[in-house]
C-alpha cells in the first residue's frame, strides 16, 4: 500500500523527518517498507515564459526562444518542438540540470546558435498525460491554469509533482490499513495526533433514487450489505489535478472523473466501489445471488467466463452483471454514451469472494481486498463520499437518497476490559486507564469494563488481540527483557546422538556434506534402471509440482547423490566424496502419512578411489557402531550396480547396506564419465542394531603367537568365506586373523588366486604352547582346504 | 722397552691421525691394541724385566694403551659423527612440496549454522525435536488458525499431496504435535525442511530450512520471548547485538512479532548489506495464540507460551556472506570445502 504524505495530512498532520516517521510507523505495527520523493531525480528545472520565439535562421523545424527563467537575465534556448509560442509558461531545465531520464542538461549550440538547456515535455519530467490530459505527448508540456506559474520556481512544486510517498506492508489482518484513511488513524494513535475525520456531505439532488433502482440481496450469507445511489447526466471529463495527482501517488492511473471518483474513495476509506451504467440494467433491478450453474459472463477485460453456483454475482432480472467483489462485466464501464450511472457499495463475505477470485483466476484490486473481509457498516459513507466528489467535480447530477439494502448487520465485538490480565500476558505494568486510553485512539469504545472493537477491526476477536494493540502502542521495544527462569534440562535423545556420530564418522573418512531436495523427478527411477514394477516407484506424489523434476518424494537416496557426482563431474571436478545423511518418503497408501526415514548415502569418483576405498568407510562406519558380526554377499542383480562390483552387506539376514561401483549405463544417464562409488546405509536398521556401549577389556599380559599361512584358491572364492571358516576352525585362542596379500598370476595358475593371512594367537590365561597353536592352525587349515584351498609351500 | 713403548704410541698417533675411516681405525687398533698387537708384544717381554722395573713399566704401557685406546674412541666418535652429517645432508628433501593428507570431509554450510543455533538452544534447556514433512493439513493450517480460505495460506504457496495432504511449508506444525506429546513445561526447537511453491532462483527455493521454537509454562510473558531471542542474537552475532521488535502478524500468534538485530556488517550505521537501514529481519515470533493452545490440548487459561521460527537459509548467507541461495543444493565440491 503506497501512502501520499499530501492525502495523509488532511486527516492528520505530524512533524518529522521521512526516516523518523517510517521508523515510528514501523515500531508501532505498521511497516514501511521504503519511502521517496516525487521527481526526486530533478534537478534545477523551474517554470519559465516564453518572451519571443523565432525561427532558427539556419533549420526549418529548430526555434529560437527567449526564455525568462526568473535568474534575473533572459536565456537563449532551441527548441525542436513546435507546439511553444509565445506567452506560454514551460518547464525549463537549465544549464546544469537533470531530467527524468538521469541524462544532465548543460549548454550547448545548436546549428551555431547557443542553447542555454532544454524546454521540457512530460515524459522529460517523468510524467505521462494521464496526469495532465490537456498536455500533448510529443510536444513541451505548456503549463496550464491548474499550475502555479511563477517563473523561476521549481518545476516540481508549480505542478504538484512533489508529494512523498510512503510504502507499507500490511498484514492480511489488517484490511483497514489498506486506506489513507486507516493509515491516519495509526499515524494519529503512533504521535499522539488528532485525527480529523470527515463526514460527506450531500447536497440536494434531483428526483429520488427509488425511482430508478431496486435492489436485493437473495444469498444474505454472502452479501451482507449492498448501497447503490444514481447519478444522470454525467458529464465525463478529466479529474482535476489535486486528484489526479493524489492518484497517481498512490500507484493509480487517472483515467477520468468517474473511474477516478470510485478509485480516489477506494483508497481513502478502503471500500471498492464500482460504478456501472444504467442502461444495461435490466429492470432497473440489482438481484445479489449466486450464479447459476451453466451462466457465463464477459468480464471487461473481454473474456467470457464460465461461472459456477458458488459464485456470488450482481444480476439484473435477466443475466449477471458483475461478478460480487471481483470485476464488472463488459456493459457495466462507462462509455462515451453514459448518461446514467449506478454507484455500488458493497460489502460480500471475503472467502466467497476469495473463492469465486480464485475459481476464475483473476485477482482483481478489488477481490484481494475483500477476500480479507471489509467492514459492512461504512459502506453507506463511502457512497456518500463518492456523491459528494460528483457534485464537488460536477461530475453528473446526483439523484436524491440510496438504496440501502443492510441483510446481515455486523454484530460488535464486545470484549471485557481486563487490563490486569494484559500485563500479566505481556510483562508490563500499564495504568487501566493509560491501556484504555491507547484503545480509545485507535477508535475503540471502553466503558464500564467491556470494551467494544470499531466495526473495521475484523481481527479483533479475543483478549490477546487487545493485548497486542496495548503492546504494540506502549512499545515492544519497552517491554522489559527476561531470561527464562526455572531449570529445564535438554538432552540430546540417544537417535540424534547416533546420527552425529554417523555424520562424524563420514567425515573424518573424508566424505563432504550434502543438501539435496528431497523431492525428485520420477525419471530418476529410470535413470537408475528400476524395473517398472519396483516398489520404489511407488511414492509420494505432489499434486502441483513446480515441474517435472521435483514432483515426487525420493524413496530411495541414490538418485539424488549420482545428481550431485554428475554434476561435480560435469564441472571438471576431478573428485568427489560425499555422503547425505537424506531423508526418504515410504508411501502408506494415499491417504496417509507415509514413513519418513533415513539413508545414509555415501558417493565418490576420483582416481584415487576404488570398491575397496568405499567398503573401508562402510566398515569403519559398522565398526563405530560397534557392529563386528555381518555378512558380505555378493549383488550380481542390482540395476543400478556393476554386477562384479557390489556387496550387500547383512546383519542376522537383513540387509543394512549396499555398496559398490555403479552401473555403466546408470553413469551415462547421469553423465558420470568416471568408474563412481556409492552406498546406500539403512540409518535405521543401523540404529537398531548398533552398540554404543563400551566396555573396557584388560589388556594382554601373555605373549602372542602368529604364524602366516598361503593357499592357492579358485579365482572366485571369495576370501571372506576362507576367512570366517579358519576363524571358527582355530578357535577361541585365535586372537586376530589379517589377510595380508591376495595375488592372481602365472604363478598360480590360472583362474586360480594366492590368498595370505596373518594368524595371531594368544590366551588370556597363559603363555601358549607351541602344540596348542600348532593344533590350531592344524584345524584351521583343515577347513581351508574343505573349501578347495591349497596350502601354498 | 719403555723406548719401544714411547715409539709404538708415536707411531700410533700418526697412524689414526692419517687414518679417515672406521675401517682404518679398526685396523689400527687390532695392530697396536689386539691380541697379537705390537703393544700386547711388548708386554709379553715384561717378563724378562725386574721386579723394580715391572711396575714402572707396567704403568707406562698402561699409559700407552689408554691413551691409543681414548685417541681410537675419540676419532671413532668424530668419523661416526662427521658420516651421520653427510648421511643426513644426502638425505635433504624439499620440505616445501605439499604434504600428503589425511582428507577429512567438510560440513554442509547449513548444518554448520544449525549446530551452532542448537547448541545456543540446548544451553538454554531446549530439547531438539523433529517432525513429519509430509503433513496433514491440519498440522500445518488449521490447527494454527489458519482455516481454509484463510488469506494467510497466500503467503505460503503450498504443494498439495492430497486435499488434507501436503508439503508442511512451515516448521510450526511441531508446535501443535509438540503440545500433543508432552505437557508443559515445554521448551523445544524444531529445526527442519519445508517446502513452498516458489520457483529457484537466488533468494527463493521450493525447499528451505526453518527452525521453530516453542516454550510453554505457567506465567511466560512477552518478556521472556524477548530474553530468549535477545540471547539468541547475542549469541549468534557478539554481545554488542541489539535487537528490535516490531509488531506484525501470523495467525497462530498474539501478539505477534518480527525480530530485527542490529546490522552485523556496519554495526546498525547502514550498509549494503542493511539496505542503509541499520536492521537486519532475522526472524517471525509471538505469544502463542489462545486458540493455539487449546488445539495443542493445553489449557490457555493456566498456560501460555511464546513461539519462534526462523529461517535457516537467510542466517546462513549472512553468516558466510553467500548472495546466492542455490549454492546451498547444488553440492559443488569446490563449494562445500570452503567450509
Amino acid at each position: 500500500m503506497n501512502l501520499s504524505k499530501r492525502w495523509l495530512w488532511e486527516f492528520v498532520q505530524v512533524d518529522d523527518t521521512d526516516r523518523n516517521f517510517a521508523e515510528a510507523l514501523t515500531i508501532s505495527g505498521s511497516k514501511v517498507e521504503s519511502y521517496e520523493h516525487e521527481g526526486a531525480i530533478l534537478e534545477n528545472i523551474v517554470v519559465g515564459h516564453v518572451e519571443e520565439i523565432e525561427r532558427h535562421p539556419d533549420s526549418d523545424h529548430l526555434w529560437v526562444c527567449k526564455i525568462d527563467d526568473g535568474s534575473g537575465e533572459i536565456i537563449q534556448i532551441i527548441t525542436g518542438a513546435q507546439n511553444v509560442s509565445k506567452g506560454d509558461y514551460v518547464p525549463v531545465a537549465r544549464h546544469k540540470s537533470v531530467i527524468a531520464s538521469g541524462d544532465k542538461i548543460t549548454a550547448g549550440k545548436l546549428r551555431g546558435l547557443e542553447s542555454r538547456g532544454m524546454l521540457c515535455s512530460l515524459g522529460e519530467l517523468g510524467l505521462t498525460v494521464h496526469d495532465f490530459p490537456y498536455a500533448i505527448e510529443d510536444g513541451i508540456f505548456i503549463l496550464g491554469d491548474d499550475c502555479d506559474k511563477t517563473v523561476g520556481k521549481d518545476i516540481r512544486e508549480a505542478i504538484g509533482y512533489d508529494d512523498t510517498i510512503v510504502e507499507f506492508e500490511i498484514t492480511s489482518n489488517r484490511p483497514d490499513c489498506l486506506s489513507i484513511i486507516g493509515l491516519a488513524r495509526e499515524t494519529a494513535a503512533t504521535y499522539g495526533a488528532e485525527l480529523k475525520l470527515h463526514t460527506p456531505e450531500v447536497k440536494p439532488g434531483i428526483e429520488d433514487v427509488n425511482d430508478y433502482l431496486k435492489v436485493d440481496i437473495e444469498a444474505r450469507d454472502k452479501c451482507y450489505r449492498y448501497c447503490g445511489a444514481v447519478v444522470k447526466n454525467v458529464r465525463v471529463a478529466p479529474s482535476p489535478r489535486w486528484m489526479r495527482e493524489r492518484l497517481r501517488a498512490e500507484g493509480v492511473r487517472p483515467i477520468n472523473n468517474i473511474v477516478d471518483i470510485t478509485n480516489y474513495v477506494m483508497l481513502e476509506y478502503g471500500q471498492p466501489m464500482h460504478a456501472f451504467d444504467l442502461r444495461f440494467l435490466e429492470g432497473n433491478h440489482v438481484i445479489v445471488r449466486n450464479a447459476k450453474s451453466g451462466e457465463s459472463i464477459t468480464t471487461l477485460d473481454g473474456e467470457e467466463r464460465a461461472l459456477t453456483d458458488e459464485m456470488l454475482v450482481i444480476a439484473d432480472e435477466k443475466k449477471p452483471v458483475a461478478v460480487a467483489g471481483v470485476m464488472g462485466g463488459e456493459y457495466s464501464g462507462i462509455m462515451d454514451d453514459t448518461n446514467t450511472i449506478v454507484f455500488e457499495s458493497a460489502c460480500f463475505n471475503g472467502v466467497a469472494v476469495r473463492r469465486a477470485a480464485k475459481g476464475l483466476g483473476m485477482r482483481t484490486e478489488s477481490s484481494a481486498r475483500f477476500e480479507k473481509q471489509l467492514n459492512p457498516d461504512d459502506c453507506d459513507i463511502c457512497l456518500a463520499r463518492a456523491l459528494e466528489l460528483v457534485q464537488m467535480l460536477d461530475a453528473g447530477d446526483v439523484v436524491n437518497g440510496i438504496v440501502d439494502n443492510y441483510a446481515t448487520p455486523k454484530e460488535p465485538v464486545v470484549l471485557p476490559f481486563m487490563p490486569e490480565w494484559t500485563n500479566k500476558f505481556i510483562g508490563i505494568d500499564v495504568p487501566a486507564e493509560d491501556q484504555a486510553n491507547i484503545l480509545r485512539k485507535i477508535g475503540f469504545t471502553v466503558e464500564n469494563d467491556q470494551i467494544t472493537a470499531p466495526a473495521f477491526r475484523i481481527d479483533i476477536e479475543h483478549q490477546a488481540d487487545i493485548s497486542e494493540e496495548i503492546a504494540r502502542f506502549y512499545g515492544y521495544n519497552n517491554i522489559p527483557t527476561r531470561e527464562l527462569s526455572g531449570v529445564a534440562k535438554a538432552t540430546l535423545t540417544p537417535r540424534q546422538k547416533f546420527n552425529n556420530l554417523l555424520e562424524k564418522t563420514a567425515m573424518s573418512c573424508g566424505l563432504s556434506e550434502t543438501q539435496t531436495f528431497s523431492f525428485i523427478s520420477p525419471r530418476a527411477y529410470d535413470k537408475i534402471r528400476l524395473p517398472e514394477d519396483s516398489k520404489l516407484r511407488d511414492c509420494v506424489t505432489i499434486m502441483n509440482p513446480l515441474g517435472e523434476d521435483t514432483s515426487v518424494m525420493r524413496t530411495i537416496s541414490i538418485p539424488s547423490m549420482l545428481e550431485v557426482l554428475g554434476r561435480n563431474y560435469t564441472r571438471k571436478n576431478d573428485k568427489a566424496a560425499l555422503y547425505e545423511l537424506a531423508t526418504i518418503y515410504e508411501s502408506n497408501g494415499k491417504d496417509e502419512l507415509p514413513n519418513e526415514n533415513q539413508q545414509l548415502v555415501l558417493g565418490m569418483y576420483g582416481k584415487d578411489f576404488t570398491y575397496y576405498s568405499l567398503k573401508g568407510i562402510v566398515e569403519k562406519i559398522l565398526s563405530t557402531c560397534g557392529i563386528a558380526e555381518y555378512d558380505v554377499e555378493p549383488v550380481k542383480t542390482c540395476p543400478i550396480f556393476h554386477p562384479g562390483r557390489t556387496a550387500s552387506i547383512t546383519i542376522d539376514g537383513k540387509e543394512v547396506a549396499i555398496l559398490g561401483e555403479i552401473h555403466p549405463a546408470v553413469l551415462d544417464n547421469y553423465e558420470i564419465g568416471a568408474r563412481a562409488y556409492v552406498a546406500m546405509i539403512d540409518v535405521e536398521y543401523l540404529f537398531e542394531k548398533a552398540d554404543l556401549v563400551r566396555i573396557y577389556k584388560a589388556l594382554p599380559k601373555f605373549p602372542a603367537t602368529t604364524r602366516d599361512l598361503a593357499f592357492v584358491v579358485e579365482a572366485d572364492m571369495p576370501v571372506l568365506k576362507i576367512e570366517k571358516a579358519i576363524s571358527t576352525a582355530a578357535g577361541k585362542i585365535l586372537e586376530n586373523i589379517d589377510l595380508f596379500d591376495v595375488y592372481q598370476g602365472a604363478q598360480v595358475g590360472e583362474n586360480k588366486k594366492s590368498v595370505a593371512f596373518n594368524l595371531r594367537f594368544r590366551s588370556a590365561e597363559h603363555t601358549l604352547t607351541d602344540d596348542e597353536v600348532n593344533s590350531a592352525v592344524k584345524k584351521a587349515m583343515k577347513a581351508a582346504e574343505e573349501l578347495g584351498a591349497v596350502l601354498r609351500s | 722397552m719403555r723406548q719401544q713403548l714411547e715409539e709404538i704410541r708415536k707411531n700410533a698417533e700418526a697412524a689414526l691421525k692419517a687414518a679417515n675411516l672406521l675401517e682404518e681405525l679398526d685396523a689400527a687398533r687390532v695392530k697396536y691394541l689386539g691380541k697379537k698387537g705390537e703393544l700386547t708384544a711388548v708386554l709379553k717381554q715384561m717378563g724378562s724385566l725386574s721386579a723394580e722395573e715391572r711396575p714402572i713399566i707396567g704403568q707406562v704401557a698402561n699409559e700407552v694403551r689408554e691413551y691409543i685406546q681414548n685417541e681410537i674412541d675419540a676419532r671413532v666418535a668424530e668419523l661416526k659423527a662427521a658420516q651421520q652429517e653427510a648421511q643426513l645432508a644426502f638425505e635433504t628433501i624439499d620440505v616445501t612440496l605439499p604434504g600428503e593428507g589425511v582428507e577429512v570431509g567438510h560440513r554442509h554450510p547449513l548444518s554448520i549454522v544449525l549446530d551452532e543455533v542448537k547448541e545456543i538452544f540446548q544451553g538454554m534447556g531446549f530439547d531438539i525435536i523433529s517432525g513429519p514433512e509430509v503433513e496433514l493439513d491440519y498440522y500445518n493450517f488449521e490447527a494454527l488458525n489458519i482455516p481454509k480460505d484463510h488469506p494467510a495460506r497466500d503467503t505460503q504457496d503450498t504443494f498439495y499431496i492430497t486435499d488434507n495432504i501436503l508439503l508442511r511449508t512451515q516448521t510450526s506444525p511441531c508446535q501443535i504435535r509438540a503440545m500433543e506429546e508432552r505437557k508443559p513445561p515445554l521448551r523445544v526447537i524444531s529445526p527442519g525442511r519445508v517446502y513452498r511453491s516458489d520457483a529457484v532462483d537466488a533468494t527463493h527455493s521450493p525447499l528451505f530450512h526453518q527452525i521453530e521454537g516453542l516454550v510453554v509454562d505457567e506465567g511466560i510473558t512477552m518478556s521472556d520471548l524477548k530474553g530468549t531471542l535477545d540471547t539468541l542474537a547475542k549469541k549468534l552475532y557478539g554481545p554488542e547485538t541489539k535487537t528490535r521488535f516490531r509488531p506484525h502478524h501470523f495467525p497462530f500468534t498474539e501478539p505477534s512479532c518480527e525480530v530485527d538485530v542490529s546490522c552485523f556488517k556496519c554495526g546498525g550505521v547502514g550498509c549494503s548489506m542493511c539496505k542503509g537501514e541499520g536492521w537486519v529481519e532475522i526472524l517471525g515470533a509471538g505469544m502463542v495464540h489462545p486458540k493455539v493452545l487449546k488445539n495443542g490440548g493445553i489449557d490457555p487459561e493456566k498456560y501460555s507460551g511464546f513461539a519462534f521460527g526462523l529461517g535457516l537459509e537467510r542466517l546462513v548467507m549472512f553468516r558466510f556472506g553467500l548472495d546466492d541461495m542455490r549454492m546451498l543444493y547444488e553440492n559443488d565440491v569446490r563449494f562445500l570445502e570452503q567450509f
